[in-house]
């Protein structure tokens, strides 16, 4: 699958990388669905070695290929969040020399940024790759509630039901994009559904 | 001089007005007869008497009625006032600014007593009488920040800076231009100044950074900036935007001067003595048409910079739908007469609009 070249944006809206083997004292990958591609990209025994790969397949069927890797761990998950007291837990035995690897889509990329900073990672040993799905996690503003996976414009709000559009004001803390009411100015008048990038 | 504070409402009846004197004093934030982004900060130590420019931190006859709106917005919606863990002491270092500049500045409606750390903070127009411990978090009854933009007109920013550059890691936001603070906190200048158009490609931003993180302490700087709102409507918010937004659409010719307001925020920039943070103040004036029209420089003016205002700021100032019929109010206040430079009125030397 070939790579999403996402277009121009503006200065809040997070820009990804591509995997590169690094030297560290270990390696931890974090992936959903096609990141798993990045991960198969840049693999290396000796990244293996000391590798452990948490991927949440969504559906995907990359998991063999994974562990045909031989990484030191391995696990596969259904979702992020079902999969988030294990990351929390790797993380919060995180040395100094560890390597972090982030790929898939940019609802995952950015919380796991987040869960990987705030146990004391340093940015520079975090490195992204997007692949797959370039739906977004978005935060309505009006109710707070964030809607997972949005691959329209405008969309509903899973939680407050009103009909947003999708902003490309990104924040990293929340690892959302905003949604904001598109028909508040004339109730009803919600403009048709196309794709993001469309 | 004394103040007379106003009993009025930002919301529902919208009870909000000016007196003559307010208008008069009204920061008008265009100072030639076209507007484009710049900078255009000056140092922030006084100004002409009677002007929102003289004080530190302007107090007039909204202050009352605004900080209960304030209430009633915290009360709604307590993540308009946000801290990061790490700038409890630039809380600390704000209260002290305000605290210090109110006193001296306004010494009939604020007192501060201090005996080493033991402080006491006397606020007259809002009843309010607390002795504290100063940097005693224990002993106030919400957090250094909120406490005191509790009690102080404008929004407030405070701005650590670290890795060349200025981050919002702390704010009390509730008369905002449309910009969410919960979503903003964190980010750096060039992140949460992402969405404004235009501003980024010419160089602005950059300029405006550069500017802030050289501000020395003692040396405050102070820009306007502007906006338009129907009715007197502090929160707009855009967490309420789903709310607020149909008020757009009431503008009728017959009360577009009564309820359209030109909304202006009176910046300034102060660096605090401990965090080394930026306190950025961000301080909303509101006045009709009607009002603003009673001065003929700022009749004539307003009409020019909004018809010739390229179209991509008034749809990001969120007034493109309404611009004709402004320029149709307005275009009655404009005779062709040449304005004299600089914002201030000058009602007496202004010539009277030609009819």
């Amino acid at each position: 699958m070939s790579k999403f070249e996402f277009p121009p944006s503006i200065g809040s809206r997070p820009i990804w990388g591509t995997l590169e083997p690094r030297t560290g004292a270990s390696h931890l990958f974090i992936a959903d669905a096609h990141g798993a591609e990045a991960i198969i990209d840049v693999a290396t025994p000796e990244l293996m070695e000391t590798g452990h790969i948490i991927f949440i397949s969504r559906g995907t069927d990359y998991a063999d290929k994974l562990r045909a890797l031989a990484p030191a761990q391995f696990y596969e998950g259904p979702s992020y969040d079902a999969s988030l007291p294990r990351i929390k837990r790797v993380l919060s035995d995180a040395k100094m020399g560890l390597q972090v690897y982030l790929s898939g889509t940019e609802g995952l990329m950015g919380q796991a940024t987040n869960e990987a900073t705030s146990a004391g990672v340093p940015p520079a040993a975090i490195q992204t790759d997007h692949r797959g799905s370039t739906a977004r996690r978005m935060q309505c503003v009006h109710c707070k509630g964030f809607t997972e996976d949005v691959e329209t414009d405008p969309f509903v709000c899973s939680h407050c039901g009103l009909n947003l559009f999708v902003r490309d004001h990104y924040s990293r803390r929340l690892a959302a994009y905003q949604g904001v009411c598109v028909d508040a100015e004339d109730p009803g008048n919600v403009p048709a559904q196309k794709g993001i990038y469309e | 001089m004394s103040i007379q504070f106003n009993n009025e409402t930002f919301r529902d009846d919208y009870s909000f007005h000016n007196s003559e004197w307010a208008i008069k004093r009204f920061p008008f934030p265009f100072h030639e007869d076209s507007y484009m982004y710049s900078m255009n900060a000056e140092q922030h130590q006084g100004g002409p008497d009677g002007s929102v420019y003289e004080k530190r931190f302007d107090v007039d006859e909204h202050y009352v009625s605004e900080m209960q709106d304030r209430a009633k917005v915290l009360a709604d919606d307590p993540l308009r006032c946000q801290s990061l863990p790490h700038m409890t002491l630039a809380g600390w270092d704000l209260l002290e600014l305000i605290m210090v500049s109110k006193s001296e500045d306004y010494p009939d409606l604020f007192e501060l007593h201090r005996d080493g750390n033991q402080w006491r903070w006397v606020n007259k127009p809002l009843g309010i009488d607390d002795p504290f411990t100063f940097l005693d978090d224990t002993t106030l009854p919400y957090g250094p920040m909120e406490y005191i933009t509790r009690q102080t007109q404008g929004d407030f920013a405070l701005l650590d800076q670290r890795e060349e550059n200025l981050w919002m890691d702390a704010g009390m936001i509730t008369t905002q231009a449309d910009w969410s603070l919960d979503f903003d906190i964190g980010m750096n200048f060039f992140e949460w100044h992402a969405p404004v158009p235009k501003a980024n490609e010419m160089g602005i931003f950059k300029r405006a950074l550069k500017y802030l993180i050289n501000i020395p302490q003692g040396s405050p700087g102070r820009r306007l900036n502007w906006t338009m709102t129907v009715n007197p409507l502090l929160d707009t918010s855009p967490e309420n935007y789903h709310k607020w937004g149909i008020q757009k659409t009431t503008l009728t010719p017959e009360n577009i001067g009564a309820k359209q307001h030109l909304r202006v925020e009176l910046q300034t920039f102060f660096r605090l003595p401990r965090s080394n943070a930026l306190a950025f103040p961000i301080r909303c004036y509101l006045c009709s048409f009607q009002d603003l029209t009673t001065m003929p420089k700022w009749g004539r003016r307003l009409h020019r910079v909004i018809r010739d205002l390229p179209d991509e700021l008034a749809t990001y100032k969120g007034f493109i739908d309404n611009r004709p019929m402004m320029l149709d109010y307005l275009s009655k206040f404009d005779d062709g007469l040449p304005t004299s430079p600089g914002i201030f009125p000058e009602p007496e030397t202004e010539p009277p609009l030609k009819t």
